[in-house]
C-alpha cells in the first residue's frame, strides 16, 4: 500500500478518536468539576475511542499491521479497555456514591445507565473468557460464537450510552465518533461472515453453495 | 374506515378531556378532587443531607428552583411547608453542604427558592427537592431541566399524610 494513504488511515484514526477527546477537554462543564470527576469522564470517552479500534484491528483494516500482530494488539487494547471502564466505574463511585450504586442496581433515573452497566458486563465477560480460553480449551468457532454477540452488546450498549448522556463530550464530535463504531463493526462482522456456519476467514469465497 | 375515524375522533375526545382535566387540575387545585398523591422519584434521595437549613438564597443565586406543596385527595395548597433543595451547581457539588438549602411554602403553597445555577451531573441537568418533617409522607423529587442553559426549574409535591 502506498504511503500515503497508509499515513491516511491511521491520521484519520487518530482524528477520529483525538478530536472528540479535544474537544471534551474544552467543555465548560470541567470548571464545576473535580479532578476525579473529570478523569473517569475522560476514561469513559477514551473507552469509547477504544472501541472504535477493536473492529479495526481484528478486520485487518489498519495498514502496517499483520494479522498477528492486529489480533495482538486487539488483546492489549481489550485489557486497555477493561481499565479504562473500571477507571470511569471507580471514579464516578467515588465522585457520587448513590448515583454510581443505583446505576448498577438498574435503578438509575437516567436513561443512558442500564447501556453502560450491560456494556461493561460484556467487556468483563469477554475479558475473563478471553482470558481463560486456552484453559477453558475453547475453539477457535465456539470463542467466536460467545465473543460475537457479547461485542454487538459491547458496541450498541456504548453508543446508546455515549448519546445519551448530556456530559463534556460536545454533539458532533460524539455522534461522528459512535457511527464510526457502529460502521466499522457492522463491516467486520460483514467480512468476517462470523454468522456463517462454514465461513472462512477475510478473502474467502463468496459463493454461496 | 368509518369505523377508524370514529375510533380516532374518539380517542382524540378523550385525549381532550383527559389533557383538560390534567391542565384544569393544576390550575386549580381546590376543586381537583381524588387528586393522587405524589411517589418519590428514582434517584430522589440521593447526596440528600438531613436538616439543611431555612435560608433566602442558597450560595450567590441566580437561578430559581419554584413550586407547590398540595395535599392529596382534595388538592388543598399547604402552607408553612418546608421544602429542601440541593443539586449540582456552579458553587459546589450535590453533597456539598452549601449547595443545600430550604425554604416555606407561603399561604398558596407556593415556594420559589434562589440558587446557584444548575450544571449537568451524571448525565442530567436535575435539581433535588425533598419533604421530610413527619406531618405528611416522605417525598423526594428529581426533576430534570429541558435544557441545561434554563435558569428555573420547578417541582411540585402532592402529599398523603404520614
Amino acid at each position: 500500500m502506498r504511503l500515503a494513504k497508509v499515513t491516511l488511515i491511521w491520521a484519520a484514526l487518530a482524528a477520529a478518536i483525538c478530536v472528540p477527546i479535544a474537544a471534551a477537554a474544552a467543555s465548560p462543564l470541567l470548571a464545576w468539576r473535580d479532578p476525579l470527576y473529570i478523569l473517569a469522564g475522560f476514561a469513559g470517552i477514551i473507552a469509547l475511542g477504544l472501541v472504535l479500534v477493536q473492529p479495526l484491528l481484528i478486520g485487518g483494516y489498519l495498514p502496517g499491521l499483520s494479522a498477528y500482530r492486529g489480533r495482538r494488539a486487539h488483546h492489549w487494547i481489550g485489557g486497555a479497555l477493561v481499565v479504562a471502564v473500571v477507571v470511569h466505574v471507580a471514579g464516578l463511585w467515588i465522585t457520587s456514591p448513590p448515583d454510581m450504586i443505583d446505576a448498577l442496581l438498574f435503578s438509575s433515573p437516567t436513561p443512558f445507565s442500564p447501556w453502560g452497566v450491560v456494556a461493561m458486563w460484556a467487556i468483563f465477560a469477554v475479558a475473563i473468557i478471553a482470558a481463560l480460553r486456552r484453559r477453558l480449551g475453547l475453539r477457535a468457532r465456539t470463542w467466536r460464537v460467545v465473543h460475537m454477540p457479547l461485542a454487538i452488546v459491547i458496541v450498541v450498549g456504548s453508543v446508546v450510552h455515549g448519546i445519551l448522556i448530556e456530559g463534556t463530550m460536545e454533539t458532533m464530535t460524539k455522534a461522528a465518533l459512535c457511527a464510526l463504531v457502529l460502521a466499522a463493526t457492522i463491516k467486520v462482522m460483514a467480512d468476517l461472515r462470523v454468522w456463517r456456519k462454514r465461513g472462512t476467514l477475510r478473502g474467502g469465497s463468496v459463493m454461496r453453495q | 374506515m368509518n369505523t377508524f375515524v370514529l375510533n380516532r375522533r374518539n380517542l382524540l375526545v378523550a385525549g381532550g378531556s383527559v389533557l383538560a382535566t390534567g391542565v384544569s387540575g393544576l390550575l386549580v387545585p381546590a376543586r381537583a378532587e381524588g387528586l393522587a398523591p405524589t411517589p418519590s422519584m428514582p434517584g430522589g434521595a440521593n447526596n440528600y443531607l438531613k436538616g439543611a437549613p431555612t435560608v433566602n438564597r442558597i450560595g450567590k443565586g441566580g437561578f430559581w428552583m419554584t413550586g407547590t406543596v398540595r395535599r392529596a385527595g382534595d388538592g388543598a395548597p399547604l402552607a408553612g411547608q418546608r421544602i429542601q433543595i440541593w443539586a449540582h451547581t456552579t458553587e459546589g457539588r450535590e453533597g456539598d453542604e452549601r449547595s443545600h438549602g430550604a425554604t416555606l411554602t407561603d399561604k398558596n403553597g407556593a415556594f420559589r427558592l434562589e440558587m446557584p445555577q444548575i450544571i449537568p451531573i451524571f448525565g442530567q441537568p436535575h435539581g433535588h427537592l425533598a419533604y421530610d418533617s413527619g406531618e405528611f409522607k416522605t417525598v423526594f423529587l428529581r426533576p430534570v431541566m429541558r435544557s441545561a442553559k434554563d435558569t428555573s426549574l420547578e417541582a411540585h409535591f402532592v402529599l398523603q399524610p404520614a
